[in-house]
């Protein structure tokens, strides 16, 4: 099937580190994909490359068919930052119809973005005045708005309760069940549960790219915390370059014979 | 680029402008306490008061303006709102002209209540009408916006976007022909002099004072303030990246 978005061989370099050393993954259209990787492992990186805002040193990045970032993609991608960025000196309300009106959407559009992270109450409140959760959650109704094709969502739930991170967790597989194809960063496990597939990714490499059910058989664990464990340590202690897990069959390590 | 989404955005800067009441209130009260200061300055020399009077009128909001904008055009940097913006349609130009429209219209509301401050009450007295003192203000406006604009590209923090204020504003307030007439200034200061935005709009705010009817080098200095103006439009745009590091 037709990928969502195509990144092969990614070289990114940030100030003077490289952080992604050349690295090929796909995302499936019309299921929710998790990113997942210790903090600094590069996801942010990655997700920016994505949305087009991410310079990068060779590779190509193409989604929905296009080079990241070109003119038409900007209707079809929404991109929620790690930290917030909406308007502090606005309300919820306005924040999300000045953002609704950039994609042609309706008042009464950004109206039910705003009431459907759970921020109807809050919508007359100044951005700077919300709680920290409140806050990422005003940033999300701005990247949700109309329903793209993609969506790439760096760490949408966090700060927030368990209630709350249920409810989202089920906007985002219905969003999916209507066909929008989502990518969405985690530090948690218990959300990676929650993901129809998974990459992983630890320093800039990806060391696997599978479904949650794959990864826990290929390592014989149910724990996915426990998987992903296995599958950095045994990669360090492979001390090369491990390949990723191939789909379906996941190998917690294979040594690059060089 | 669209229309609908320029105007937009010039509406939301416009909101945020009115959620600050306290900037609001200082950008008219401001202009009008230093302009209430210099006519009791001058009180036993009403022509001085007449001139120099006229000039702060059309300086003020280049000025104001050109801080203003450098602040927040900074605050979209630092605070991710620019880079998202531009994941969306929003296009470069629907960014700046939002801006410019904005801000004119801040500047111009600005320009009638110091203007009819002035006129009605500290006796102000100009050859020409107050109407043309508006318009080269309004373009000294979007001129200290565009530069403002440009600058904050250069300024990594907010101390550093203020201290842009000294370096751009106060050389150009220097030799613009206020303190001492341009004639009587050494060859090269009088070359920086004519390399300087605001030298064209002080040359035309003293040529209302001093004709009843629109010279032409009036005219011709406002072409050259809003020429300058979007200039420094397009320059900004080029600081605009897309893509970072
Ligand atoms: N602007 C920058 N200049 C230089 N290095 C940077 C820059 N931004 C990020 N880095 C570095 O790039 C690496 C990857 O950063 P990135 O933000 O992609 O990580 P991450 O996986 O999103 O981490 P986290 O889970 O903490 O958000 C880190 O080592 C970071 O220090
Ligand atoms: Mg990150």
């Amino acid at each position: 099937m037709e990928k969502t978005v195509e990144v092969r061989d990614l070289v990114v370099r940030r100030g003077r580190r490289e952080v992604l050393h050349g690295i090929s993954v796909a995302v499936p259209p019309g299921c929710v994909t998790g990113l997942l990787g210790p903090s600094g492992s590069g996801k942010t990186t990655l997700m920016r490359c994505l949305v087009g805002v991410q310079k990068f040193q060779s590779g190509t990045v193409t989604v929905l068919g296009r080079p990241a970032g070109t003119p038409e993609l900007r209707h079809a991608v929404g991109y929620l930052t790690q930290s917030p960025s909406i308007y502090a000196d606005l309300t919820v309300r306005e924040n999300a119809r000045y953002f609704a009106s950039l994609y042609s959407l309706s008042n009464a559009e950004a109206d039910r973005a705003v009431h459907d992270v759970g921020l109807a109450d809050a919508a007359h409140q100044l951005v700077s005045t919300l709680s920290g959760g409140q806050h990422s959650r005003a940033s999300l109704a701005c990247a949700l708005l109309g329903s793209p094709r993609l969506l790439v969502l760096d760490e949408p739930t966090v700060g927030q309760d368990p209630v709350l991170r249920d409810d989202l967790w089920r906007q985002f597989h219905e969003l999916a069940k209507a066909g929008t194809t989502l990518l969405v960063s985690s530090h948690v496990m218990d959300e990676a549960a929650r993901c129809d597939r998974l990459l992983l990714i630890r320093d800039g490499d990806l060391i696997a790219d599978d479904t949650p059910d794959a990864i826990r058989t290929a390592t014989g664990t149910s724990d996915l915390e426990e998987a992903f464990l296995r599958l950095i340590r045994a990669r360090e202690a492979g001390s090369g370059k491990a390949q990723p897990t191939q789909e379906g069959k996941a190998q917690p390590t294979q040594e690059r014979s060089s | 680029m669209s229309l609908r989404i320029t105007a937009r955005t010039a509406r939301r800067i416009l909101r945020q402008l009115s959620h600050d009441r306290r900037t609001v209130a200082m950008l008219l009260v401001i202009p009008v306490l230093l302009l209430t200061l210099l006519r009791y300055l001058f009180d036993s020399q009403p022509l001085l008061f007449d001139r120099i009077g006229l000039i702060m009128l059309g300086v003020f909001p280049f000025i104001v303006m050109f801080l203003i904008t450098s602040v927040a055009m900074l605050r979209e940097r630092t605070s991710g709102t620019l880079e998202r913006l531009l994941t969306t349609p929003l296009h470069k130009l629907d960014m700046l002209l939002g801006y410019g429209l904005a801000f004119a219209l801040a500047a111009a509301v600005q320009a009638v209540v110091v203007a009819g401050v002035a006129y009605w009450f500290l006796g102000l007295d100009s050859a020409g009408s107050p109407w043309l003192v508006g318009l080269i203000a309004i373009g000294n406006a979007v001129l200290g916006m565009a530069l403002g604009l440009f600058f904050s590209a250069f300024a990594r923090s907010e101390f550093q976007a203020v201290q842009f204020m000294p370096l751009i504003v106060l050389p150009q307030a220097l030799l613009c022909g206020l303190f001492v007439p341009r004639e009587s200034m050494v060859g090269w200061l009088q070359a920086i002099s004519r390399a300087m935005p605001l030298t064209y709009a002080v040359q035309a705010l003293t040529e209302v004072g001093q004709h009843a009817d629109p010279t032409n080098l009036m005219w011709r200095d406002l072409g050259i303030i809003f020429g300058l103006a979007i200039v420094a439009l397009f320059l900004g745009a080029a600081t605009l990246r897309r893509r970072t590091g």
